[in-house]
Order: C-alpha cells, then sequence, then structure tokens
C-alpha cells in the first residue's frame, strides 16, 4: 500500500509536535524513521495510525485515496496496524482470547474455529504459542509476533513499528526483522520507528529523518552513519573526552550474593565497587540488572550472601538503614517513585532534611530551596510543583535532593528522554558528587554509548547470568551490543563476576 | 491566581444554588413548601439561645471527627470506620466510668481518665484497620465498614449483656451515670464549654499540624505518593499508622464527650452517624483545616434544624441528611466542570 | 431437625440471598468495565422504598421492580457521569451518594412507613416443584429468585463467552488496548455502569417486595447490606460464579445465625447475628494478603519447599482486581 502524508500538523496545546510533514512511502517498501526523543516520530505515527487526529489541513492518503482515520479502528479498517512499543495487550488473559478481543466473530465466538485459525496463521509465520496458554507467560519479543499475528488477520496492509527492539532479545530481533524482511513481496509497507542508528540501517530500504517536529532528510543506502547523527542532533555530537577514575577505599563488596524473585534468579555475584568509580549496568529490559540495583540499595534482600558498605555488614538491612549509610537510590519513574506531585520543591528540599525540632522553619526552608535551584540550575520558584517541571528539570531536582554525606549514588536510567545539554549537565554533577563525597556510582542504562561513555566498568546481565565486570575503555558498542543479547559469553562464565 | 480562586469560589457558588434548588424541588414534589422548611430549620437552629446551644452539642463531636480526618486524607486514606472509632471511644469512656464510679478519686480525675480511655479505645479500634491496610492488604474502606459493624454489635451485646440496667434491659442505654461524673454544662443549657474548648483545640492542632510541622508534611507526603515517600526515606506504614491512631484517638475523644457531656450513659446509636457526616464535611471543604469550623458548625445546624420538621410540617428529620449530601455531591461536580473548564481555557 | 425443614430452611437461604446476588451481579459488571459504584448501599434501601411504593400506588409489582431499576441506573448515571466525563473520585461521589440516597429513601419514604402493600407470592413451577429433594429446594421460590439464578448464568456467560463480554474485560483491564480494538471505551464504560446500577436497583425491591416485604424505615434492616455486597464482589474475584457462592456464603451464615441462636443459648444473639461481617473481614484478609510486601518478604526468606507450597497457597485465594479499575481512560 502507497501512504503519503502531505503537510502534517499538530499542535498540543502550545507544542508544535508536528510542522508540515510531507513524506511519501511506496507500497513494498521498509520505511526507517529517525529521531530523537522529542522529534515528533511518535506523534506522526499516532496520527497515521488513528490513535489521534492532525490539524486540520493535514491530509493522508492511502493508495492515491484522502482517507480520514478517527480511531485505531477505522485506521486498521483502511489498512494500517499499529504495533506499539509496550503492546497493547492483555497480560491476564489467554493469548487466544487477548487475540479473539475486537476479531469480527459471532456474537459467542466458536474457539474451536478460532483456535485452527490461530495455529494456522501462527504456522505461516513460523511463530509457536499455545493458545491456552497466558499472555502474561509470554517475553515482550513474543507479545510482539502475537500482535502481529493479530493485525495480520485483521488484514493489515501498512505496518507501523514503534521502536520494537527494545526489550527484546538479539534472537527475537532477528526472527522480527526477517519476518518484516518477508512482509514488501506481499505487497505490504513497513514503517519502523527507532532511535536505534543499527538497526534501522539493517533493515530499512529508505529513511527519514525528523528533528524538532520536521522532516530534515531522507536517504537511502548504503548509509553513512556519522551524516544520520548528524541529520538527527543537528549538530556533530562529542561527548567529550573519557576521564580515568580516581579511585580509593572500597565502598561496597557483595560476597557471594544470590538474589531471587518471581521471574529471575542471579546467582552469587562477587564485587568490589571503589569510591570514585562508576560501574554501568548493561542490558536487556528484565535481564537482572533492576533487581541487582534494588539490591545494592536494600529495596531487595539477598537470598544469600553478604553485602557490605564501608566496612559494616548490610546484610538484609532495610533501605532506610541503607539510606541512612549514605546510599541514594534515584528510580527511573521521577513522577512515580523519586519525586511526589503536588508537594513544592520547598516542601521537597525540607523532606529531604533531617527535621530540626517540630516546627518547619518556612523561611530556611524557602532559603535552602533558592540555593539548590541556583546551584542545580533548576528552571522553576520554590513554590513550583514538581510535576509543573519538565522531565530534565525533574531530573535536576532529584540530583538536588541527594543527601550529604553520599557513599554510593544508584541511578536508574538518569538521562532518559533528557536533551544532550541536560545529559552531560548531570553527568558533570554526578562526576562532582563523587569526587566531593569520595562517593561511587552505580547507573543503569539502555543507552550503550552513555554506558561506554562514563562508567569506568560495566557488568552485562542477560536473562539473570552477570558478565564479569568489564574494562569500559577497551570495549566497543558492538562488542557491548552482542553481550546484551546474549553472544560471546564464556562457556560458563559469569558466576564468579 | 486572584482569578482562578475567585473563579472556585464562584462555582462553589453555583454548586450551592443547585444544591438548594434540587432540595426545593424535592420539597415540592412532596407537597411541602420550601421556604417553610428552610425558615424552619433556620428557627431550629439558631432561633434561640437554647437552639444554638444544642447546634454546639452537636458541632462538637463532628469538629473532633472531622480534624481527625483530615490527617488520615491527607495521608490518602479513606478512614471510613472513624464511625466505630466513635463507638469504640463512647465504650472505652464508659467503661473507665464504670470502673472508678465507686473509687475515692477526684470526679474530674476520673472525667479526664476516662476520656483518655475512649480516646484510647478509639485510637485501638483504628489501629485495627490501619494493621489491616499495612499488613494485610485490606483496602481500609472494606475493613473499617466491617469493624464499624462490629463497634454497633458490641454496644448492643453490652447494652442487653453485661452492662444492661437493672432490671431490664432496653434501647434506652445504660444506668445513667451519677452528675458529678458529667463535663459541666453552661447553666440552663445542655452544651459544655469544655467539650467545645477540646474539640477547638483539636482543630487548630490538626491545623498546625498539616500547616507548619515536619510531621504533617511527611504524613501529606506519604498520601501524595507512598512510594516516592518511601524512597525519600520517610517511614511511610508508620505514618499511615500514626494518622489513623491520631484520628482514631480524636474520634474516641467525639465518643467519650458523647458519654461525658451529653448523654451520661452507653446509648446504641451513640456516634449518631457523626463519622460519616465529618467525611462528608472534610470532601466538602476540600481537605483544607481553615475552613473546618465553619462547615460543621453549618451541617450542625442543618441536623438540629432538622429535628422539629416531623412536629411542624411532618416532613422526616432527615431532610437534613438529604440537604448535606446533595450539597456536597453538587460541589463534587461542580469542581469537576470547574476542571474542565479551566483546562480549556 | 429433621429433612424437611431443612430444605425449607435452605430454599430460604437461596431466596434471601437474591437481592443480594443482585447488587453483586450489578457491581461486577460496573467494576469489570473500571468504574466502582460505591453508592451501593444508599441505592439498595432508596430502591426499595421506592420500588414498594410504586407497586404500593399502582398496585402492580412489575412496575415496582421497573421503578427500582429505573433509579439504580439514574444513580449510577451520576456515578459514570461525574468520573468518566467530570474525572472526579469515584469512590467520594460513590460515598456521597451512599449516604444521600439513604437519606432521601428515608425522607421520602416516610407516608409510607409500615403500611400494607402487594408482595410476591411463591411461584412453583410445575412438575418440577415435585422431584425430590431438588424440587422444594430450587422451584417453589418467588419468581424473582429463579431471575436471581437466571441473572448468574447470564453475567457468567456474557462475561467469558460473548465478543462483548471479551471486550467489557478488556475495558477494564487496560483500556488503550481496548480502544485500538474498536472499543469506545468511555461510551462502554457509561452503559456498563448504568446497566450495573439497574441490576443493583433490582435488589431493593426484591426486599421491598419480596424477603422482606414492606417499607419501614431506619428499621427496614436494610442498611448495610449494600457494603457487605461491596466486599463480596471483592471476594468473588469480579466472576460472577465465585461472587454467586460467596453471596449464598453469607446469606446461609445469617441463616444459621438464626437457627442456632436457641440452641447456643450461652452467645448472645447480638454475636451470632454480627457474626458475618467479622468472616468478611477475614476473608478479605485472605485474598488480599498474598498482595502485601511484607509478605513477599516474608515468603524470600523462606527454604525453598515451604517458599513455593505457600506461594501456591496465596495464588489461589488472592483475586485481583480488573487492572484499570478507577482510573480514567483519555486517547493522548
Amino acid at each position: 500500500m502507497n501512504v503519503e502524508l502531505k503537510n502534517i500538523h499538530k499542535h498540543f496545546g502550545k507544542t508544535h509536535a508536528n510542522r508540515g510533514i510531507n513524506l511519501t512511502i511506496p507500497s513494498g517498501t521498509i520505511q526507517g524513521i529517525l529521531g530523537e526523543n522529542g522529534a515528533g516520530k511518535s506523534t506522526l505515527m499516532k496520527i497515521l495510525s488513528g490513535f489521534i487526529q492532525a490539524d486540520p489541513g493535514s491530509e493522508v492518503i492511502l493508495d492515491g485515496k484522502p482517507v480520514y482515520m478517527d480511531s485505531p479502528a477505522s485506521a486498521i479498517r483502511y489498512g494500517v496496524g499499529m504495533l506499539h512499543q509496550d503492546p497493547l495487550d492483555f497480560p491476564p488473559m489467554r493469548i487466544l482470547d487477548n487475540f479473539l478481543l475486537g476479531l469480527p466473530s459471532s456474537f459467542f465466538p466458536n474457539r474451536k474455529e478460532a483456535t485452527q485459525d490461530f495455529n494456522l496463521l501462527a504456522k505461516e509465520y513460523g511463530f509457536s504459542f499455545d493458545p491456552e496458554n497466558y499472555v502474561d507467560s509470554l517475553t515482550v519479543g513474543e507479545r510482539q509476533q502475537l500482535e502481529i499475528m493479530r493485525l495480520l488477520f485483521l488484514g493489515a496492509r501498512v505496518f507501523i513499528l514503534d521502536e520494537p527492539t527494545t526489550g527484546i532479545s538479539a534472537s527475537q530481533k532477528e526472527k522480527l526483522f526477517a519476518t518484516l524482511k518477508k512482509f514488501p513481496e506481499q505487497g505490504m509497507t513497513v514503517i519502523f520507528v527507532s532511535h536505534k542508528l543499527e538497526d534501522v540501517e539493517n533493515l530499512c530500504d529508505r529513511v527519514a529523518v525528523l528533528r524538532g517536529g520536521e522532516l530534515v532528510g531522507e536517504t537511502k543506502p548504503p548509509y553513512n552513519t556519522s551524516k544520520l547523527v548528524e541529520m538527527m542532533f543537528g549538530k556533530v555530537v562529542t561527548l567529550g573526552e573519557r576521564q580515568p577514575a580516581q579511585t580509593g577505599d572500597t565502598v561496597l563488596s557483595f560476597q557471594n550474593v544470590s538474589l531471587e524473585d518471581t521471574r529471575l534468579k542471579i546467582k552469587n555475584i562477587s564485587l568490589d565497587l571503589r569510591a570514585g568509580e562508576v560501574i554501568g549496568l548493561a542490558g536487556l529490559e528484565g535481564s537482572g540488572q533492576g533487581m541487582f540495583m534494588r539490591a545494592c540499595a536494600g529495596l531487595v534482600r539477598p537470598v544469600s550472601g553478604k553485602v557490605i558498605l564501608k566496612g559494616r555488614d548490610l546484610t538484609g538491612k532495610s533501605y532506610h538503614t541503607f539510606k541512612r549509610e549514605g546510599v541514594n537510590f534515584l528510580p527511573a519513574a521521577r513522577l512515580e517513585e523519586g519525586l511526589v506531585p503536588g508537594l513544592s520543591l520547598t516542601d521537597h528540599f525540607v523532606l529531604a532534611e533531617e527535621p530540626k525540632g517540630i516546627f518547619i522553619d518556612r523561611a530556611a526552608g524557602q532559603k535552602l530551596a533558592e540555593d539548590r535551584i541556583k546551584s542545580f540550575n533548576i528552571r522553576g520558584t520554590p513554590t513550583s510543583t514538581v510535576e509543573s517541571l519538565s522531565g530534565g528539570n525533574q531530573q535536576r531536582a532529584e540530583l538536588a535532593l541527594l543527601q550529604s554525606p553520599l557513599s554510593l549514588i544508584l541511578l536508574e536510567h538518569p538521562t532518559r528522554g533528557l536533551d544532550i545539554e541536560s545529559v552531560i549537565y548531570i553527568w558533570s554533577k554526578l562526576k562532582d558528587r563523587c569526587r566531593q563525597d569520595g562517593a561511587a556510582i552505580i547507573f543503569i542504562s539502555s543507552d550503550l554509548e552513555e554506558v561506554l561513555q562514563y562508567s569506568d566498568r560495566l557488568l552485562v546481565f542477560f536473562s539473570g547470568r552477570v558478565s564479569e565486570p568489564i574494562d569500559a575503555a577497551t570495549t566497543s558498542v558492538e562488542q557491548l551490543g552482542q553481550l546484551i543479547g546474549g553472544k560471546n559469553w564464556p562457556e560458563k562464565g559469569g558466576a564468579h563476576a | 491566581m486572584l482569578k482562578t480562586r475567585f473563579g472556585g469560589v464562584l462555582f462553589q457558588a453555583v454548586a450551592f444554588v443547585l444544591a438548594m434548588s434540587f432540595v426545593s424541588l424535592i420539597l415540592v414534589a412532596v407537597g411541602a413548601s420550601p421556604l417553610e422548611a428552610y425558615k424552619n430549620m433556620l428557627t431550629g437552629s439558631v432561633g434561640s439561645m437554647r437552639k444554638l446551644a444544642e447546634v454546639l452539642v452537636s458541632f462538637v463531636p463532628l469538629l473532633l471527627v472531622t480534624a481527625g480526618l483530615l490527617l488520615t486524607f491527607s495521608a490518602g486514606l479513606w478512614n471510613i470506620g472513624v464511625e466505630g472509632q466513635i463507638v469504640l471511644g463512647a465504650i472505652g469512656t464508659t467503661w473507665a466510668l464504670r470502673y472508678f464510679v465507686d473509687s475515692t478519686l477526684p470526679p474530674a480525675l476520673i472525667i479526664a481518665l476516662s476520656i483518655l480511655a475512649g480516646m484510647f479505645a478509639g485510637a485501638l479500634w483504628a489501629a485495627f484497620a490501619g494493621i489491616l491496610k499495612t499488613f494485610g492488604g485490606v483496602n481500609e474502606i472494606f475493613g473499617g465498614l466491617g469493624l464499624n459493624f462490629v463497634s454497633t454489635a458490641l454496644t448492643l451485646y453490652l447494652i442487653f449483656g453485661p452492662w444492661k440496667r437493672e432490671g431490664v434491659a432496653s434501647m434506652s442505654g445504660t444506668e445513667p451515670f451519677p452528675d458529678i461524673f458529667s463535663l459541666p454544662q453552661l447553666p440552663d443549657l445542655r452544651i459544655s464549654p469544655w467539650a467545645l474548648g477540646i474539640a477547638l483545640v483539636a482543630i487548630v492542632v490538626v491545623y498546625f499540624i498539616l500547616q507548619g510541622t515536619y510531621f504533617g508534611l511527611r504524613i501529606k507526603a506519604v498520601g501524595k505518593n507512598f512510594r516516592a515517600a518511601y524512597l525519600l526515606g520517610i517511614p511511610t506504614w508508620q505514618y499511615s499508622l500514626y494518622s489513623f491512631l491520631i484520628c482514631g484517638a480524636l474520634a474516641g475523644a467525639a465518643g467519650a464527650l458523647q458519654v461525658t457531656a451529653v448523654y451520661h450513659r452507653l446509648i446504641p446509636s451513640i456516634s449518631s452517624g457523626y463519622g460519616y457526616l465529618g467525611l462528608m464535611v472534610a470532601m466538602l471543604i476540600n481537605y483544607q483545616a481553615i475552613w473546618a469550623v465553619p462547615v460543621a458548625f453549618f451541617f450542625a445546624a442543618l441536623n438540629i434544624g432538622s429535628i422539629q420538621l416531623p412536629i411542624v410540617l411532618k416532613l422526616d428529620s432527615s431532610l437534613s441528611g438529604v440537604l448535606q449530601g446533595v450539597l456536597v455531591l453538587f460541589v463534587l461536580l461542580m469542581e469537576g466542570v470547574r476542571q474542565k473548564f479551566v483546562k480549556k481555557v | 431437625m429433621n429433612q424437611e425443614t431443612l430444605l425449607v430452611g435452605l430454599a430460604g437461604v437461596l431466596a434471601a440471598a437474591a437481592p443480594i446476588i443482585f447488587a453483586v451481579m450489578g457491581e461486577t459488571l460496573s467494576e469489570r468495565a473500571g468504574v466502582i459504584n460505591l453508592s451501593m448501599n444508599g441505592t439498595i434501601l432508596l430502591t426499595a422504598m421506592s420500588g414498594f411504593a410504586v407497586a404500593y400506588s399502582t398496585d402492580s409489582l412489575l412496575l415496582g421492580f421497573l421503578a427500582g431499576m429505573l433509579i439504580g441506573a439514574l444513580v449510577a448515571l451520576i456515578v459514570a457521569f461525574a468520573s468518566i466525563t467530570l474525572k472526579q473520585s469515584q469512590v467520594a461521589v460513590g460515598f456521597v451518594l451512599a449516604l444521600t440516597c439513604r437519606d432521601l429513601a428515608y425522607f421520602l419514604g416516610n407516608p409510607f412507613m409500615g403500611v400494607a402493600g402487594p408482595r410476591l407470592q411463591a411461584f412453583p413451577i410445575p412438575g418440577l416443584r415435585d422431584v425430590p429433594f431438588l424440587g422444594p429446594l430450587f422451584f417453589r421460590q418467588e419468581l424473582i429468585t429463579y431471575v436471581s439464578f437466571l441473572a448468574i448464568f447470564l453475567a457468567w456467560l456474557w462475561i467469558y463467552r460473548t465478543r462483548p463480554g471479551l471486550m467489557l474485560q478488556g475495558i477494564g483491564e487496560k483500556p488503550a488496548a481496548a480502544y485500538i480494538r474498536g472499543a469506545n471505551v468511555n461510551l462502554l464504560r457509561y452503559v456498563y455502569t448504568v446497566i450495573g446500577g439497574a441490576l443493583i436497583g433490582l435488589a431493593g425491591p426484591a426486599y421491598s417486595l419480596g424477603v422482606r416485604a414492606g417499607w419501614m424505615g431506619t428499621i427496614s434492616g436494610l442498611d448495610g447490606i449494600g457494603w457487605i455486597a461491596l466486599s463480596i464482589t471483592i471476594f468473588g474475584g469480579w466472576n460472577p460464579a465465585r461472587a454467586a457462592f460467596g453471596a449464598y456464603l453469607f446469606a446461609l451464615l445469617q441463616w444459621l445465625g438464626l437457627v442456632l441462636q436457641p440452641v447456643l443459648t450461652q452467645v448472645p444473639s447480638q454475636v451470632l447475628q454480627v457474626a458475618p461481617f467479622p468472616l468478611m473481614i477475614l476473608t478479605l484478609l485472605l485474598v488480599n494478603i498474598g498482595n502485601a510486601e511484607w509478605v513477599e518478604r516474608t515468603l524470600a526468606a523462606m527454604p525453598e519447599g515451604a517458599r513455593k507450597f505457600f506461594a501456591k497457597l496465596l495464588r489461589t485465594m488472592r483475586t485481583s482486581p480488573p487492572a484499570a479499575l478507577g482510573v480514567t481512560f483519555e486517547r493522548d
């Protein structure tokens, strides 16, 4: 199916998310859409999939006919289907019910017939599912396959995939790409949205790059990576020279620690972390790095082994004990876990201090807030509620809440969704704190370049296995990418990281 | 800022007018004159010193309960069990008075101890709901409701069982205590200045707790985002429990004053729905302590004003409940309309 | 107690549970769609009063039941409007309505206090009524009791076996996913809340025209039933079959309280009457405790065998609500 987007505009309040985008995608191609966070990719795709409607004057033309799609359901009737980054399915349902839901069928769906249809379709595309199993037992990659099947069954001719390679394994990615590469032969169009250059280069017949809500360029293979990067960011990005760590005494030591939750087991981690050191944790989402970090914070209790912080055995102690000993944890979900929406910046700074007496000294709180706002360059006032701040400023506020003195800073995706300027600022602040307090940093990031750039050593997680600490300076993005995907691991390695 | 505040007041005024119109329609529908009814309620509540004193008698427990609920609401908790906490307060006080009735201690001390016993019992009952919530995962609404029923049954059991009156047990309650165990009242009026004082002190203390203390700020943080509050280092479940305990103690004080200042005995419906009414007051004032006194007074006036409706106009006294409920409902609805309106502009 | 009186007693339990069945089925449908209708306690009282008043005034039982359903639907419509359109707290609006409708019932019901009105008669089903054992138990009931049996079956069938029922599960679980599958989420939520409200509205007349015929104002003994029905909905895990089991269990316990009273003379009657309430708290504790954080921590510290056993036990007991219960849905 031939897709033509003409003069697409979209405003959200004052934000102009799409600024007159014109793009033609011929039938039977795999079109890549590249752009950093906030470039307008998602908005454009939501418009094409009927999830939201563009401003008047914008046009979507399919096979030469202008169409108006007021919902995803009407989009799929025109043959446009979208696979969302977080699969929009129903985890507690049976796979068959999840598949049936929303499909045209009789009033009492015939489960036997539906099972046959389902199995047939799965076979055709080389997927294997037990239709009576539950969706929540599947991996993200399998849930994507399930959604693809559903869209195929509904007759989709245009497939939009939004960051589909986040959170799936390397082998599932290969399978996904193999499936997608078959589509053009059948006259289908694939639109692949990503900010991962490598994926786009491997898969797409052509690439369009968005920046600041505008289409800034289109290219075809062979791709010139540095040119793509320049188009994405509007400038050549350099993150500055790596600085070797000045390490001091051991801050944190894991001795044969084993961790466990309902889905995952990590066995026998041993690690010594020294003051001033930065350790990056890499791995696909849900490979165990989150559990490891929560164990460092005292939020997860080890099943066995010892956790020693600055010579004190803290095994099995609570998060608040860890915190008193100078361990601070900054979770990824800022407004859900990190900050309290509805409270002002002043309130937050007062809460983070040790109470002095019973009554709050308002004037002192105000002064404290003003100082912190200035020294952390937060765009906001002492009375601003945290939810009124932008993401970058929320992250700065979280940094401003770090207690003093510190021995260990734990960060989950510290720069996710932030612009490059904020990223550089936040890392410089973090490194400062490290030097001042003699603290160490452990952070999780799905951005491989960030992991390599800012850590001294790194640990790679793959479905509960943990690598030996790896020297970041001598590792390339490719090597790291393969480890994350489960390749090139030593036969029985990881047991004594 | 001024504009939005003015807008807020405007929407509340509209809500008030709508509520009054709605209730007037109901009155017309049952063939009564709304004006007559409202006039009766007005004269029945503030028409004389005597009536005003009655309003204050009803105002005291309502204000105490509202004060407590402001804390649990701030902690993000729907303490529906407050009704039972009042009952337990009354039971605790009655128990203590029965225990001390023959002692040689000075009566003032006995009264004070009995009120403390009531506060303790109320806090204990609230702690049940709190523990069910924090350690059992039982939503405080359902735990609290269940405990309310149990507390009512407990009262009936005590009145008809171990604490029954000489001769025959009856719905009129336990044997009244001697006058020396009552809080002193104003001459010729039923209101005890002591009870009024306790209630006013309670709301002032709660106001300052919420406005200016570390404790209050922490409670608010727990209420607005439990998870983030925990990660910021606040002992969250302890603070949830503290708010339950204080609310329970204040509700217990309400029950204790019902015994020592109003009924002088334990009666089956000792809590008189003040707990549920307190929840409505807290909702109506949008959880702002500063408005608690006037609104609680207004609700108390409606309660007392409606008492003579059955005699004078042959209308059921539950009209006050209808009026209060409809008022809160329209204020909630208009708040929704206002938010929609603000968003659009 | 001989077999015959036992059967009559148990048949009475089935009849006594009928109003609760309607309320629980209505609430289950509403909550499945994502809307908590907390007004239930007031709705039941208001519909009991108005159902009786209408039946008394028109001398038509049918109109009485219809009036109940209409008023139940109207109250639910207010909940839906406040929560879906105005995005206010469902709990707050529901709670206010619970109190307001109760007082409105007492206020408007004043003229009907204690008057003798029409009531349902037993409607034995010819043929089936004489089947040994089953006949006296199931087939000598009032018409409304048969309808309650039907309501359980239909609610179950609808949710688990029909195409719209699948969508109903979807809008309560993940509205965005239901939306991309073609559901008009907010419209459906309105529809199910109102239908649920109409079912809840059947509970009132089922009392005032059946099980506890007449209107007695504050001493009707109906205040509190709605809260019980809410707990049974949770106990039922939003599954009509399991919820019906809870409703019958509750009615059975109340009946046992009455039957055992003469036997257990040393236990005051008030204690037996109230026995279902602590039991209700206990069952809620059992179905919820698996969600508590300390349980997870304690489990993690146990040896593997014990951990697996307890984890499995807790999982079987636990019920988890529709994921989007009480969550508003917006497209962007």
